[in-house]
């Protein structure tokens, strides 16, 4: 069986096979700022959520508040949770999906469901974790029930070494170019080879990049063994830094054929690339030089831990010496709904995950996607930049 | 249930960051949300559907952000259905969830902006009537048909 076969076969108490259509019992529901269109929408349905200890609210889309309506929607959120003893992160916690794990809310073999499209994320740890609206979000706060169609699974398998200073988001991005935008949708993706041995950071940022190609859930963690609707291999010893230019994820192309490409600015962080191992491959680049005067550099760690233990490891001093704006957790420009916006005509390099049109600001602005490494290199030099000219100085740790 | 109007015609991989973009997401009013429908992606929607209320699609439409204000702001602005090659998952439970017809249909290419189309949902037909042909498709399970004739998830629930 496969991971998902597995893990829904457990939630719906019956054998299932992909192709099923069953009703599964929700483990985790987890929900963010949109927390406040949920709300609206249960209490016209219920009273009381089937089990407040099982539902998790984390601030982090636009945190600080940043106008009255957000402000009015955050307070909203506060007073709903503490009515009803729900599990609750406020704005000095950080992105939801580093929080859920960071927090211990994500078990293996978990079905988690989220209102956001990233929460795939929780594969990294074997859940079979996916992304819902906001409407269906209050009808599971109800029932504790979900219907799910059982996923068709993909087997991917990376092999070769690592090539250095290219890391899993260039493997991700490669793959999602290779795939395409709708190469994996509605299936599960169950990740094999070198990946297996990397470090859950790593896992993290491909489960979650794995919504990039539609996936309804990536997970790491299965024995191979089940019945696979396609299997693919990458070997990724020849691999370059990767980088989705835009307006798409999928469309991937190496460091070499982007490189020179003037940058307004740099963005480090969010749930795809905000952990420590993130800041310190960054700060690693970092140490010692100046972001270019031309560039802002913007920095979002994951999380209020990630932030404190890159102030301990000395991290953050790098930064800002650097000449980089370290910001507060949260999804900050991601979205472009919060801080960092772009101004038409301007050029991002970002860690994050999308860059579609008007993602980060102006319809006319554009976003690269890259790894840490590669958005640090390109802070540098004021263009998209090759990390691989710079050595690796050890940092924190 | 039939549903005939003029359609609007769009491409592949159509994202909900065009659909709704991430600066309105504050917004908690529906018909707030409405106005800024497709603002990234077609400046024009809003005469457009003032006599189509059907959007026509590619691959992958509503691909992207689990924002639901995607499908929302479209049923506000007066969308009734959406036929596409083929949907994201999220919007496609979203845009049922939110009352609003969405059909696979992998003869979609072959419809253009400003065909006046009739669909028969149980029946699982596409009638163009500009271009004289019949597309067939697979209905929706009753359970999803019963969602969206009671108008969306909340309205059946309350019902029940």
């Amino acid at each position: 069986m496969t991971l998902a076969e597995k893990i829904l076969s457990e939630k719906s108490g019956s054998k299932v096979e992909a192709g099923d259509i069953i009703e599964a019992s929700v483990d985790k529901a987890m929900s963010h700022d949109n927390a406040a269109l949920v709300i609206k929408n249960f209490e016209k349905i219920a009273e009381k959520p089937w089990d407040a200890s099982k539902i998790v609210i984390i601030l982090d889309h636009r945190v600080p508040a940043n106008t009255i309506k957000t402000a009015e929607a955050h307070r909203k959120i506060r007073e709903f949770v503490s009515k009803h003893g729900i599990n609750f992160y406020d704005i000095n916690y950080g992105i939801c999906h580093q929080v859920m794990i960071e927090e211990g809310h994500v078990k293996e073999g978990m079905l988690i469901v989220g209102t956001d499209s990233h929460t795939t994320s929780y594969g990294a740890l074997g859940a079979f974790s996916t992304g819902i609206g906001a409407t269906e979000m209050a009808a599971v706060w109800t029932t504790g029930k979900i219907w799910l169609k059982v996923p068709e699974t993909f087997k991917i398998t990376i092999t070769g070494k690592l090539p250095p200073m290219v890391f899993s988001k260039d493997i991700i991005l490669h793959i999602i170019g290779k795939l395409k935008a709708d190469g994996a949708n509605y299936k599960a993706c169950e990740f094999y080879g070198i990946v297996e041995n990397m470090p859950l950071a790593d896992k993290i940022t491909m489960a979650n990049m794995s919504m990039e190609m539609g996936a309804k859930a990536a997970l790491f963690g299965g024995d191979g063994e089940g019945v696979y609707e396609k299997e693919f291999e990458f070997d990724v010893s020849e691999l370059s830094p990767q980088i989705a230019c835009p307006h798409s994820v999928d469309n991937v192309k190496s460091v070499e054929d982007v490189e020179g490409k003037e940058i307004n600015q740099a963005v480090l962080g969010s749930c795809t690339n905000g952990r420590i191992e993130d800041l310190r491959i960054a700060a690693s680049i970092l140490k010692g030089r100046k972001v270019a005067k031309n560039v802002r550099m913007l920095i979002f760690p994951a999380s209020m831990k990630i932030y404190r233990q890159a102030l301990e490891e000395g991290l953050i001093k790098i930064f800002a010496e650097a000449g980089a704006i370290i910001m507060n957790p949260g999804c900050g420009c991601c979205l472009g709904a919060h801080e960092g916006i772009l101004a038409s005509g301007e050029v991002a390099i970002a860690s994050t995950n999308r860059n579609f049109k008007g993602r980060m600001g102006s319809k006319e602005a554009e976003v690269y996607l890259a790894s840490p490494a590669t958005v640090a290199a390109s802070a540098i030099e004021g263009k998209i930049a090759d990390p691989r000219k710079y050595n690796w100085v050890r940092c924190g740790e | 249930m039939f549903l005939k109007s003029k359609v609007i015609k769009y491409g592949d991989n159509i994202n909900t960051d065009v659909i709704y973009p991430g600066r309105y997401l504050e917004i908690t009013e529906p018909e707030e949300m409405a106005k800024h429908a497709m603002e990234d992606l077609d400046e024009n929607f809003h005469e457009k559907v003032r006599e189509a209320k059907i959007i026509v699609a590619g691959k992958n439409f509503g691909c992207g952000s689990s924002r639901e204000q995607a499908a929302t702001c479209l049923k506000y602005a007066g969308i009734d259905a959406i036929i596409a090659i083929s949907f994201a998952r999220i919007f496609f439970r979203n845009a049922i969830n939110k009352g609003i017809v969405a059909i696979e249909c992998k003869d979609a290419y072959k419809i253009e902006e400003g065909d006046e189309i009739e669909i028969d949902v149980e029946g699982g037909k596409i009638k163009n009537i500009s271009k004289g042909e019949v597309y067939h498709v697979k209905p929706l399970p009753p359970f999803l048909l019963n969602i969206i004739k009671a108008g969306g998830l909340i309205e059946y629930m309350v019902r029940k």
